[in-house]
């Protein structure tokens, strides 16, 4: 009641109350029935068929000119429904603010959602406060938010994000997985997610070294996209016919930056030149 | 038991006017006004942390004078209220009208109902478009009413004088230089007619600008590019050199104040 005449008269006393600098806490004490994890689901029977995003990789690196590291985030662009292809061109790696991303595995609209409150509540918590968060603090709270979805993760609609960012205190990029109760582990490195992450993250083990630059980073992660595609149906590699790249983006201390369509498909088709030589990407040695 | 003295509803609201109005004109200024490229708000504040000038959203930003706990509460209350409704439809639904009505409701309210007593307060929402056509400043007083202002605007102690000198000689499509160096010379005119000095770190400045590549267009200006705006470049060329060089300066979440390391008076923060 109080949340649907909000904006027909003066504020309402909650928003007028201090308190948390939180817009989740405010959410939830205020119009909790727009959080998502205060919509309960139906009990059904079998798994829910949705959209499913699949493949997240990140990687650090601190090898450019004078030292100057970062972070890299990509996804591939597809979603799959059981045995189909829901979308090809969807996104799934956001700016979570100016010094961080999220790219996001699991079921689609959940995860597009989360994505869009935890924005959200790093931008809130900024004006706010009139201070960033740090990063540790961004990735408690994304942990929180995964933990209100762990109803429906039980029901098969798991929402399993990827966050990274750099860390102003430390100055370098840093990176965070999380399970689906919301329990996070900072990675060293590289990490991935989703369905094609076992190949992702194989095909990184073989390739990252901390001392790469960013560019080089840049073509590790789509190398590492394109193992996760040639082994994972799930996952869509660089489509040249309809011009579809992975979404990647970079985070330096200069803050985060999307690749242009162009920057991303130059590197993509540096890849796919070196596959048609050798198929299955670059050697490492044996010893 | 003692009967209460009949007060007419007149003089009860006169009697609470004067007290807000009061309690207004005892702070100092802020001044708000379109240039070129958006919108500038100028406050004489010598606080780094306790800002009167401050982001709502994307487009919209608001500069207050008065009691710091009773604005600071309409500030965060307007923060939600954006939050929410972005949150809700869209970020493009969140609109300095929507948000200004809900102020004037706000503060109407609380200014007639006998059982509080008046905020002491005055504010500015303004909010940038795509063109300066589309610029819109909205001035709030204390009883609720609201003003709609075009060119620039003062509140705060001395309004009427700094607001008068400043419209004289408000241009359209200023630069940003020349608008600041016209607010911070409006600002310095005291009630008797003289002059005072302000230095930089006695400045509040902060910018919506129409030009910023980011989904949000607030921005606060510190530290050594403000110091160059107002020693005022006097080729146009300079002017552009300084204002590429504040867009590099405080990129990032520097928008909020904190992540600009050239303030001078950073050590003060919090």
């Amino acid at each position: 009641m109080a949340a649907n005449s909000h904006d027909q008269g003066r504020l309402p006393a909650a928003f007028l109350t201090p308190g948390s600098s939180s817009f989740l806490d405010f959410l939830s004490d205020h119009a909790p029935e727009r959080l998502p994890s205060g919509r309960g689901l139906p009990p059904v029977k079998g798994p829910v068929e949705a959209p499913h995003g699949t493949t997240i990789v990140a990687a650090t690196y601190s090898g450019g000119p004078d030292g100057s590291g970062g972070v890299v985030v990509a996804g591939d662009r597809r979603a799959t429904m059981g045995n189909l292809i829901a979308q090809r061109d969807i996104e799934k790696v956001f700016p979570a603010d100016d010094y961080s991303a999220v790219g996001i595995a699991g079921t689609a609209g959940l995860a597009v959602e989360l994505v869009k409150l935890f924005q959200l509540e790093l931008e809130h918590f900024e004006k706010v406060e009139g201070a960033v968060l740090s990063l540790e603090g961004k990735a408690n709270r994304l942990s929180a938010m995964i933990r209100g979805n762990l109803g429906m993760a039980m029901q098969g609609l798991a929402v399993i994000p990827l966050l990274a960012g750099w860390d102003t205190d430390q100055e370098k990029g840093r990176i965070f997985s999380y399970d689906v109760t919301g329990g996070r582990s900072e990675e060293y490195g590289f990490a991935a997610v989703g369905s094609g992450s076992l190949f992702a993250r194989g095909a990184l083990k073989k390739l990252h070294r901390e001392d790469l630059t960013g560019q080089q980073a840049v073509t590790a992660v789509i190398q590492a996209l394109y193992d996760a595609a040639d082994e994972d149906s799930a996952t869509g590699g660089p489509d040249v016919s309809r011009r579809i790249y992975p979404i990647v983006t970079v985070i330096t201390e200069d803050g985060f930056r999307k690749l242009s369509e162009a920057e991303v498909a130059q590197s993509a088709r540096a890849v796919l030149d070196g596959r048609l030589e050798l198929p299955n990407g670059p050697q490492a040695p044996v010893l | 038991m003692t009967t209460p003295f009949y007060v007419s509803p007149q003089q009860a609201m006169a009697d609470r006017a004067e007290y807000a109005r009061k309690g207004i004109a005892r702070g100092r200024s802020v001044v708000v006004l379109q240039y070129a490229d958006g919108v500038l708000f100028v406050a004489e504040n010598p606080s780094r942390a306790l800002h009167k000038v401050s982001e709502i959203y994307d487009r919209i930003a608001f500069a207050a004078v008065g009691k710091y706990n009773e604005f600071e509460n309409l500030r965060i209350g307007g923060v939600r209220y954006a939050d929410l409704r972005g949150y809700t439809y869209d970020r493009t639904d969140v609109t300095a009208r929507g948000l200004a009505n809900v102020y004037a409701q706000t503060l109407g309210t609380i200014f007639s109902s006998a059982g509080e007593k008046p905020y002491e307060v005055e504010l500015i929402v303004a909010e940038v478009g795509e063109t300066p056509e589309d610029d819109q400043i909205y001035r709030l007083p204390h009883d609720g009413s609201i003003v709609h202002e075009h060119g620039s605007v003062a509140i705060g102690g001395n309004a009427d004088q700094i607001g008068s000198h400043m419209s004289r000689r408000h241009e359209d499509a200023m630069t940003l230089g020349a608008a600041l160096r016209l607010a911070v010379e409006s600002l310095t005119r005291d009630g008797n007619g003289g002059e005072r000095q302000l230095t930089a770190d006695q400045l509040e400045v902060a910018v919506l600008d129409r030009t910023r590549p980011q989904r949000r267009k607030f921005q606060r200006i510190v530290g050594r590019p403000l110091a160059r705006l107002l020693e005022g470049g006097t080729t146009a060329a300079a002017e552009e050199e300084d204002e590429a060089a504040d867009a590099a300066g405080a990129g990032g979440p520097g928008d909020t104040g904190s992540g600009t390391g050239e303030a001078p008076g950073t050590s003060g923060e919090d």
